[in-house]
């Protein structure tokens, strides 16, 4: 079974991270991987880094700048993973933008992350009614969950077709934001998480965006599977580095 | 007439198009599609937008004969002449459009993109004509180099905000405009100023862009008894003059479609914008389309002495008339263009936009018949190029 599905049968709130591949230096990959894993996360986003972060606020965007200029490549990461599951059990997701995978080729990008075992991808720039058309079929070949955004403006008809074409989890987009775009949740945040979890959708909600300590976790996580810290955690490790990740997870978990 | 040059109902031109976007868009983007056809068929629609044509912009815009230029060239040279319309470009016919459509969307705040600043004095100006706020993306750099046009959108009430990512420049101000639309998902429109974007955006500028060609075809009546030139010539950047001046003309294979891009300082210099030869098939911005990138899917900067053309992209359907082999494309370097921009001004009297001078080297790479009727859009005027012609000329 495929480690994402797994991972959303074990009943508790899941804490996915992401960081971009190749930040803060092009080396850090696996470890960042490993010490995530050990602190206590439950799944991995991986960052493929691209020019134009279009759904990106300013700290995801300056890096995936600062991982280009490193020197990171789709096929650089692919390299770096490639004995990734010798070392980990954790899932593993790819988010990145559709441009850089379309010109890897799709089927090739999904063969490798197959032989890679990569389990689910995130592309926010792949809309769900090509990717239901076009390419469903591929991921479905080589094992890969996608994951569909959904955000507050998302009319209840739209989300129950990404619904029926998910196979995995939806990420929720915590308001009309880019990343890390804000602090705290307020009312309309808590109404919008009850409203899609009273939809009784097929799989399951893990929010994303503005998520960067335990009570925004709390909040995300009450009428939902999980949520998904970017921003915070690359702030993290810009300014205490890739070590020591504890420090960041326990808290947001609320342990000591 | 056939139809195969056309916007599909899917919102692609053959291969190229669609609306490559993150789910936080697509209610805005949705909410377009449905309704632009339908809005733009309203009679008080069709009527308020040809009358601040005719009285605003001061439209129709004369198609010229040029007649020294004729000579030079051994052919019959019209221009048409959208550098005379109200802010110098043609860019305000969408923007016109553009602002019509907002206000019946119930939109009160308005968003754009500019590079050199001509869509974004655009913008400003019809924000300010209808009072809606305004807020213009700008690279820091272009902000730095196109100082009067930051002065003049400043002056019409509009907030010029530097895009600090990436270059820092046209492609880096469209990403800040799209971020500024995914967090404010429910009042603002985006006002694109090219052919380019998720659909419906390429084809509703080019609507709004094809007066150009539809004018073209009385004029040109009146003038030579038909209604149908021997070839079109436009400038390409995103590509929305030379889709409006070809529109009309794009399921009449007797009319051949010229387009020039930008060479830069060469097509193979590393320094150029002609994403036809330089460009592969991708995503930029929300359109599959041909744009300049690396092996690895990262977009390039382009370069162009014109801040207009310099995009790594172009419009879809631009794309598909290169694919098609439906279109002519050549590319100017930059001192064709500015050669060719003095030569219009002293034969002709007429200093035109740098962008436009890339059409006028079009004499450069093709000899035409001197039966043919030749008409090249002179899609802006050379005002805000002065300073670039003085330097280049040391005059």
């Amino acid at each position: 079974m495929n480690r994402i599905k797994q991972k959303l049968n074990e009943d508790k709130k899941l804490l996915s991270i992401y960081f971009t591949a190749g930040y803060p230096n092009i080396d850090d990959t696996v470890s960042i991987i490993q010490n995530l894993e050990q602190s206590g996360v439950d799944m991995i986003e991986i960052g493929l880094p691209f020019s134009d972060p279009l759904a990106d606020g300013p700290t995801i965007q300056a890096s995936s700048t600062a991982a280009l200029k490193n020197g990171m490549t789709t096929e650089k990461l692919f390299d770096q993973l490639k004995d990734i599951r010798k070392s980990v059990s954790i899932p593993l997701i790819i988010m990145g933008y559709f441009n850089p995978v379309l010109q890897y080729g799709v089927e090739a990008f999904c063969k490798k992350c197959q032989e890679i075992g990569i389990d689910g991808l995130i592309l926010p720039d792949l809309p769900a009614d090509v990717y239901d058309e076009e390419y469903k079929a591929t991921f479905e070949k080589y094992g890969l969950i996608n994951v569909f955004l959904i955000t507050p403006q998302t009319s209840e008809e739209r989300i129950r077709y990404i619904d029926s074409i998910s196979n995995g989890f939806i990420y929720m987009v915590s308001s009309a934001s880019t990343t890390g775009a804000q602090s705290g949740f307020g009312n309309e945040q808590t109404h919008y998480f009850e409203r899609i979890s009273k939809m009784n959708l097929n799989n399951p909600q893990i929010v994303g965006f503005g998520i960067s300590n335990n009570d925004t976790f709390t909040q995300a996580t009450t009428h939902t599977k999980g949520a998904i810290i970017g921003s915070a955690f690359i702030k993290y490790i810009s300014e205490n580095g890739i070590n020591e990740l504890n420090n960041f997870v326990n808290p947001i978990l609320g342990k000591n | 007439m056939k139809n195969t040059y056309n916007i599909n109902n899917k919102g692609y031109y053959g291969e190229f198009g669609g609306a490559f976007i993150p789910e936080m868009l697509y209610p805005n983007v949705e909410e377009l599609r449905q309704n632009y056809l339908k809005v733009m068929a309203e009679s008080s629609f069709q009527e308020e937008f040809n009358q601040l044509l005719k009285d605003y912009v001061g439209r129709p815009s004369p198609l010229y004969f040029a007649k020294r230029l004729s000579e030079k060239y051994n052919t019959k040279v019209y221009l048409k002449r959208e550098d005379l319309n109200h802010t110098g470009a043609h860019k305000v016919n969408n923007t016109i459009g553009q602002i019509l459509m907002a206000k019946r969307l119930g939109k009160n705040r308005i968003i754009a993109e500019t590079g050199a600043g001509q869509h974004g004095v655009a913008t400003a100006t019809v924000c300010a004509l209808m009072g809606l706020d305004c807020i213009v993306y700008m690279g820091e750099i272009d902000i730095a180099r196109q100082a009067p046009n930051v002065a003049r959108m400043k002056m019409l009430g509009a907030e010029v905000r530097p895009a600090l990512s990436g270059s820092r420049t046209l492609k880096d101000a469209t990403n800040e405009a799209i971020r500024d639309w995914i967090n404010n998902p429910v009042d603002t429109h985006y006002i694109i100023g090219s052919a380019i974007g998720p659909h419906p955006y390429p084809d509703m500028v080019t609507r709004f862009q094809s007066v150009i060609s539809e004018e073209i075809k009385w004029q040109l009546k009146e003038k030579e008894g038909k209604e149908n030139p021997d070839y079109v010539v436009a400038c390409i950047g995103g590509g929305s003059n030379a889709a409006g001046t070809y529109y009309h003309f794009l399921d009449n294979e007797d009319v051949g479609i010229i387009a020039v891009e930008a060479a830069g300082k060469g097509i193979h210099s590393g320094e150029s914008a002609a994403t036809s030869a330089l460009g592969k098939e991708g995503i930029i911005h929300g359109c599959k389309t041909l744009l300049m990138q690396t092996d690895d899917g990262q977009i390039t900067e382009p370069y162009s002495i014109s801040a207009g053309l310099d995009y790594p992209g172009v419009g879809p359907l631009h794309s598909h008339l290169y694919k098609s082999g439906r279109g002519e494309f050549y590319s100017a370097t930059d001192d064709e263009a500015m050669q060719a921009g003095l030569e219009l001004t002293k034969l002709e009297g007429i200093i035109p936009a740098i962008e436009s001078s890339h059409a006028l080297a079009v004499f450069q790479h093709k000899t035409f018949n001197p039966e043919d009727i030749v008409v090249i859009s002179l899609s802006g005027r050379g005002d805000k190029d002065l300073q670039n012609y003085i330097d280049y000329f040391k005059l």
